[in-house]
């Protein structure tokens, strides 16, 4: 560990650091424009100058820099001053002076730095330099002129996304950032170019003249649109949400979020359900809530309590599904299930459903196995830790399903379940990749679970994941991945069918004759039941609110304080940002209400109350954020036979991307983005 | 040259590499260590730009060959489109059949480059940079120093150097090309190539003999 | 002056054979194995011992750069030749590859050898097609002839050499652009350290060398260094090609000891200035990188490296740009200025938006459309970008202002104050 001074502060660092590294420990802020600590070092925007003694006389890049031993840096002397204000003066010669139609003013890093340390006045009298806009599709608006080429678009979409479709065409001052070939990007994870950009070359389109940051208010919470849970920041003003922006959080999503994630917002003010509706004559019809209620709750009396049942969607937060399912248990039913898709999932035990080896943990992975999923379209955010690992340690990657191209070099294995076994008896020659890796890890996606050989896939994956050594006492190599935001919370919550309860397909079959969806809109709604009483509570009017026989507003997951458990297992929590649109409630509270009036009244009646319910379900959720590592020592495998593998080849769980929920169905924007793919395109016709 | 945007103008719809190209690619892939052939980037562009001169009597690069490059070499498109727009001697529009490029950087401008580059503009008519003649003989591009300085000034016509030239030669010369001939590359005075004008005075042994 | 015994590019011209058959002749490829023979060691020290600095612009000591090269590697090490020859006023590489290849390809081979590495890899500028071409054939023939490839020339070393021709770029004649380029990609110079030496071509060990300073190499091994040092002035050893262009009667190239007195060297060898000595206004001694010196300096300074450093300019690559009393001065840097802007690679934002800056306002001085306090801006402009970039190019765009305005500044304010009398006279507002 070298010791250096900077600025007569004595510290010491880890060997490699950089300069900068050094003094950030040391609290000294520098500033840069292309250094992004995420990203390779590219040292070409020179603000971040810095002086080191003994040294030939002349400035040093302390991004690039690294530290030595004795080493003294001065970050505030006379020469880094000058350096650093003609780097200023040189980006601001070019760079338009249109702040004031800027969507990044108030929060750029330009103007921020040339407050801090450039000159008051310029001294370029030439014609600035204007640069044709380039059109990279629907999220990403250009204006190309306020770039000042650091390059870190470039860096990230090739680096981090790795589909790498933006470069730096020509050079010197006629050098411009682009796609050459015009096209919208291809990447998922495009919008996060948006954050990046330190001016306002890269701004978010949808969200174009649409507000100051200033006027916003600023909610943390959780994104749901899939599993991973990343962390975001909600934007609002007023009642309407007006941007999403990814929050920090090193063990889940970094600083990165799925572009889906980021623009879906459009879709939260469109077919939204804003009142209650009851079916009268065959048709929904405006009605009050106490109205709507007593409808149910008509319906109800006199059915059998294994006629009644409930299904909790993919956006559910746990809290009302809890709720829902003391409900059902209050009513005497045990027909509940949150596997709308019908995955074979045991939730005998937490490490059977869960992404075990954490979304850290796969940083340190060095051979990747992919069964019946496209982690890309699945979890974006979660594949660039995948690719992260792949690109560091190397790690080969086999996949299993349809071929797939996940941004990082994938070795197709076949197309259906009998690769596990060829892998399990070593018939295959991935088994030997596999088994001489330190840290090998296993991902089943949805696609190889909603499938009538789910269970036996399940307990194969987990067979193979034993045999070639991923599971270990300080190892859990073992995932599954999961698309919906509520699963994890759901199994964990023993939201499954109970003692001779009713799993989905049964209850769809005329099961029961009272279906309770909590946003329920994944599930082939054309099986219901035609006499099967349908109470949708949810949020849009979707697949679900179509069959409904009494509709139940709830909120969305900006409009609610809510918990979550990702696919990891992690319990997470969002806060609400803005109230849900006219007389919809938050889901937990309709529960409760409904269930007072049926005398079967929840024992809480706040949400700190159903909190320490929850805690009282699940001693997981006392643990918010925080998700130890952990091994395996019991080898004992999930239900299923391994031996009872089909040969039906596997499905994805995800399709397109862009439109996977009732939210993003509704996006405008997710739906241009959609178009801009030709196979998807192709897809639907 | 300069990235003229690749819309601006027509684009082949589809390009193959021909058994020329063919040959000359394995040659080259072969000359680097085994997974970086993307050294080749360089040497391959001039492959689809000669291809495109055998095939169209215009030496470019067009996207297509890019691509087939980029194909061929397991790089990203992007990539060689960068490095195609980064060097200035892939042309990345439709040029002439003959491309004439005028050396005016100080050594060359010193020796009168001024007199060349009016002496082609009146004998081809063009009148900015990096434009064609109305007939199609001639592109026109104004180079940086080409490296044969103390022969200025030069006008390099596609690979070739005319070295020593004044107006009336490079008129001659343009006139010879648009009859079809190829005047002698180098010095259009007669010199010994680099040795000073009438002799040198040094190497005046022959040690070969 | 340099005797013809004492030159080693004994074909500049192209007056004989320029391959095998005429190399051999010229004493190439002579002992070549007896030269191996002496060892890695062996070789750099007598290269050290020669006091010869590198040739490409910077000088170098070239033994001392060869011996940087790691003894144990577990990577392959590249010797990586620059024949990116693009300064303006440089024309000289260009001859030993189309006249003198063999003894590049000689040099290639004992320097590669002696630095542990596997391959050359010689990057010519993409405007020598036809130079290219020559080496191409001389390394094919060297290759035929067992000189080069699988056990070269009998001394049980492989070692191969590749032609790798750029495509129109100057700032890949900067060695980690140069290395970037080779590797397939833009020639961005990269940031040091790294150096090459540890992490160069691949991510492999590499020395990038000049082609001068390696073609003289296998003639320093077989006269000796104490030859070689015996040529030139202390620190300034050795005979070095100059390419003498310009406002000279006779321009051409031509292979004298450094130190020789620059006056003595134009008229001598170029036929003098044109007009006479005294109708020299300045010259650019190194290639358009270095300052320029006014004549009061030309009349008696020494052509080497020390001497011309002591005089705030460089010998760089020895190319003598002549300027006449009739040139005009503040439009010949004007014109560097524009090179500069033109092959700036973009990456880093002083030289990016500094060079077209310069370049505009020196446009302006050029024809006086400028303020005086302008100069000063421009000075200091050249400041800000100078010392500021990841390579060399700034301070080589920087340069030569600097050298116009601590020189020429009463010019510079002339013809702005010509140009404001000008545009202010009362015959051209009746002519509007």
């Amino acid at each position: 560990m070298p010791k250096l001074t900077i600025d007569g502060i004595a510290i010491e660092v880890p060997a490699g650091s950089t300069i900068l590294q050094a003094a950030e420990a040391a609290g000294i802020e520098i500033p840069r424009f292309c250094y992004h600590e995420r990203l390779s070092v590219a040292g070409n925007c020179r603000m971040c100058l810095v002086e080191v003694e003994k040294t030939p006389p002349k400035p040093i890049a302390s991004c690039a820099y690294p530290v030595g031993e004795g080493m003294v840096v001065h970050t505030d002397t006379p020469m880094v001053r000058n350096g650093r204000r003609g780097v200023m003066e040189f980006l601001l010669i070019n760079h338009p002076l249109d702040c004031p139609i800027c969507d990044q003013g108030g929060e750029c890093d330009l103007q921020d730095q040339a407050v801090g340390f450039g000159s008051d006045s310029s001294r370029y009298d030439e014609n600035k330099r204007a640069v044709k806009d380039k059109d990279l599709g629907p999220l990403v608006k250009t204006t190309m002129t306020r770039c000042i080429h650091c390059t870190r678009c470039i860096r990230f979409i090739t680096e981090v996304a790795g589909v790498p479709e933006l470069g730096a065409t020509d050079r010197g001052e006629h050098m411009e950032v682009g796609t050459y070939v015009e096209k919208a990007l291809s990447s998922e994870l495009s919008g996060n170019i948006i954050d990046l950009c330190p001016v306002g070359a890269l701004t978010s389109k949808p969200y174009e003249f649409v507000a100051r940051p200033w006027e916003l208010q600023k909610v943390d919470s959780i994104d749901v649109l899939d599993a991973v849970g990343a962390n975001i920041r909600i934007d609002s003003r007023g009642p309407e949400v007006l941007r999403i922006l990814p929050r920090l959080n090193e063990d889940v999503n970094e600083e990165w979020l799925g572009d889906k994630s980021r623009f879906s917002i459009d879709g939260l003010k469109r077919s939204r359900l804003d009142r209650p509706w009851l079916k009268k004559d065959g048709k929904l019809q405006a009605v009050s809530w106490a109205e709507a209620f007593s409808a149910i709750a008509d319906r109800t009396k006199g059915l059998s309590a294994d006629r009644i049942g409930a299904i909790a969607g993919d956006l559910c937060d746990a809290e009302s599904m809890l709720a829902l399912k003391d409900l059902m248990t209050s009513l005497g039913s045990a027909n509940i299930d949150c596997r709308q898709d019908g995955a074979r999932l045991d939730a005998s035990r937490r490490d059977f459903y869960s992404f075990n080896t954490s979304i850290p943990g796969i940083e340190e992975a060095d051979a990747v196995l992919l069964i019946g999923t496209d982690p890309r379209k699945e979890a974006p955010v979660l594949n660039a830790r995948i690719r992260k690992a792949v690109v560091a340690n190397r790690a080969p990657v086999g996949s299993i399903g349809p071929v797939i191209d996940p941004t990082y070099k994938t070795v197709h294995l076949g197309f259906d379940p009998s690769v596990l076994n060829a892998l399990h008896n070593g018939s295959h020659p991935f088994a030997d990749t596999l088994r001489n890796a330190k840290k090998p890890m296993i991902v089943v996606g949805q696609g190889a679970l909603a499938r009538a050989d789910g269970a036996a896939v399940l307990a194969a994956a987990w067979r193979l994941a034993a045999s070639v050594g991923a599971l270990t006492a300080d190892w859990h190599g073992f995932n599954v991945l999961h698309t919906a935001a509520a699963r994890v919370g759901g199994l964990d919550l023993g939201f499954v069918p109970g003692a001779n309860g009713k799993s989905v397909a049964q209850m769809l079959d005329g099961g029961v004759d009272l279906l309770w969806l909590l946003g329920a809109d994944e599930i082939d709604t054309a099986r219901v039941g035609a006499n099967t009483f349908v109470v949708y509570q949810g949020h849009h009017g979707d697949a679900g609110a179509h069959r409904a026989d009494v509709i139940l507003p709830g909120a969305a997951y900006t409009e609610k304080s809510g918990t979550y458990v990702n696919t990891e297992g992690r319990v997470q929590r969002g806060f609400k940002a803005v109230f849900p649109p006219g007389d919809a409630r938050e889901d937990w509270t309709i529960i409760r209400a409904f269930s007072q009036l049926v005398g079967k009244t929840l024992p809480y009646d706040t949400i700190d109350a159903l909190r320490a319910r929850l805690e009282q379900a699940n001693v997981a959720f006392s643990r918010i954020g925080y998700l130890p590592r952990f091994g395996c020592s019991d080898l004992t495998g999930p239900s299923g036979d391994p031996a009872a593998v089909g040969d039906a080849p596997f499905a994805l769980a995800v399709e397109n991307y862009y439109q996977t929920d009732a939210i993003s169905r509704n996006s405008p924007t997710m739906a241009e983005c959609s178009a801009t793919k030709p196979e998807l395109a192709a897809a639907a016709e | 040259m300069a990235a003229a945007a690749p819309s601006n103008f027509e684009q082949p719809a589809c390009f193959a590499f021909d058994a020329q190209s063919e040959a000359e690619l394995a040659m080259l892939i072969g000359r680097y260590p085994a997974g970086k052939q993307a050294s080749v980037v360089i040497p391959g562009l001039y492959v689809v730009q000669h291809q495109m001169k055998r095939q169209t009597d215009s030496a470019w690069v067009p996207v297509k060959g890019m691509d087939a490059l980029a194909e061929r070499l397991g790089m990203a498109p992007i990539r060689v489109y960068e490095v195609a727009t980064f060097y200035y001697m892939f042309n990345m529009a439709p040029i002439g059949k003959y491309h004439l490029q005028v050396c005016t950087t100080t050594p060359c401008w010193l020796r009168g480059s001024d007199e060349i580059v009016a002496a082609c503009r009146a004998e081809t008519g063009i009148a900015g940079w990096k434009e064609t003649s109305a007939d199609g003989m001639f592109t026109m591009t104004e180079v940086e120093c080409v490296g044969a300085c103390v022969n200025a000034p030069i006008l390099q016509v596609d690979d070739d150097f005319y070295e020593d030239l004044n107006g009336e030669r490079t008129t001659a010369l343009l006139a010879a090309l648009r009859r079809g001939e190829k005047p002698p590359k180098g010095s259009t005075i007669g010199r010994q190539n680099s040795a000073p004008e009438g002799g040198s005075q040094t190497l005046l042994f022959a040690p070969e003999a | 002056m340099l005797q013809d015994k004492d030159r080693i590019f004994t074909n500049l011209f192209g007056v004989h054979d320029p391959l095998l058959k005429g190399a051999r002749a010229r004493g190439d490829w002579d002992g070549t194995a007896a030269i191996l023979a002496r060892g890695r060691d062996g070789i750099i020290d007598e290269m050290k011992k020669s006091g010869l600095r590198g040739r490409g612009g910077a000088g170098f000591p070239t033994g001392l750069k060869w011996s940087f090269m790691p003894k144990e590697s577990k990577l392959p090490a590249y010797l990586v030749v620059n024949a990116d020859e693009s300064e303006p006023g440089t024309c000289k590489d260009r001859d030993i590859l189309r006249h003198d290849p063999h003894k590049l390809i000689e040099g290639c081979l004992i320097a590669g050898f002696a630095m542990g590495a596997c391959a050359a890899y010689i990057y010519v500028r993409g405007e020598f097609y036809n130079e290219g071409c020559m080496l191409q054939a001389a390394v094919d023939e060297a290759y035929e002839a067992g000189l080069i490839g699988k056990n070269a020339c009998g001394s049980g070393y492989d070692f191969d050499v590749v032609v790798h021709r750029g495509a129109g770029a100057y700032i890949c004649g900067e060695e980690t652009a140069l290395i970037e380029s080779l590797e397939g990609k833009k020639g961005m110079p990269r940031m040091k350290p790294p150096f090459p030496a540890g992490v160069g071509l691949y991510g492999c060990p590499s020395t990038v060398n000049n082609v001068e300073s390696i073609a003289v190499a296998p003639t320093i091994l077989r006269r000796g260094a104490d030859w070689f040092l015996g040529i030139g002035r202390p620190n300034n050893a050795g005979p070095k090609l100059f390419c003498i262009s310009g406002h000279v009667n006779k321009p051409g190239n031509v292979e004298e000891e450094l130190g020789i007195p620059l006056r003595e060297l134009i008229e001598r060898h170029a036929g003098g200035v044109r007009g006479g000595w005294d109708n020299l206004l300045a010259i650019i001694p190194g290639g358009a990188s270095v300052r320029l010196i006014p004549k009061t300096i030309c009349d008696d300074i020494l052509m080497d490296f020390d001497s011309l450093r002591n005089v705030r300019s460089g010998l760089g690559t020895a190319a003598v740009i002549v300027m006449d009393k009739s040139t005009d001065l503040i439009r010949a840097i004007a014109r560097l200025s524009k090179f500069y802007m033109h092959e700036s690679c973009g990456q880093c934002t002083p030289c990016r938006e500094g060079t077209g800056w310069m370049w505009r306002t020196m446009n302006r001085m050029a024809e006086g459309r400028a303020t005086i306090q302008e100069i000063d801006t421009l000075e200091q402009v050249t400041r800000q970008v100078e010392g500021h970039t990841i390579c060399a190019l700034g301070d080589a765009a920087a340069w030569p202002i600097q050298g116009l305005i601590a020189h020429f500044r009463p010019m510079m304010e002339e013809r702005i104050n010509a140009y404001k009398a000008r545009i202010s006279s009362p015959s051209r507002m009746a002519a509007e």
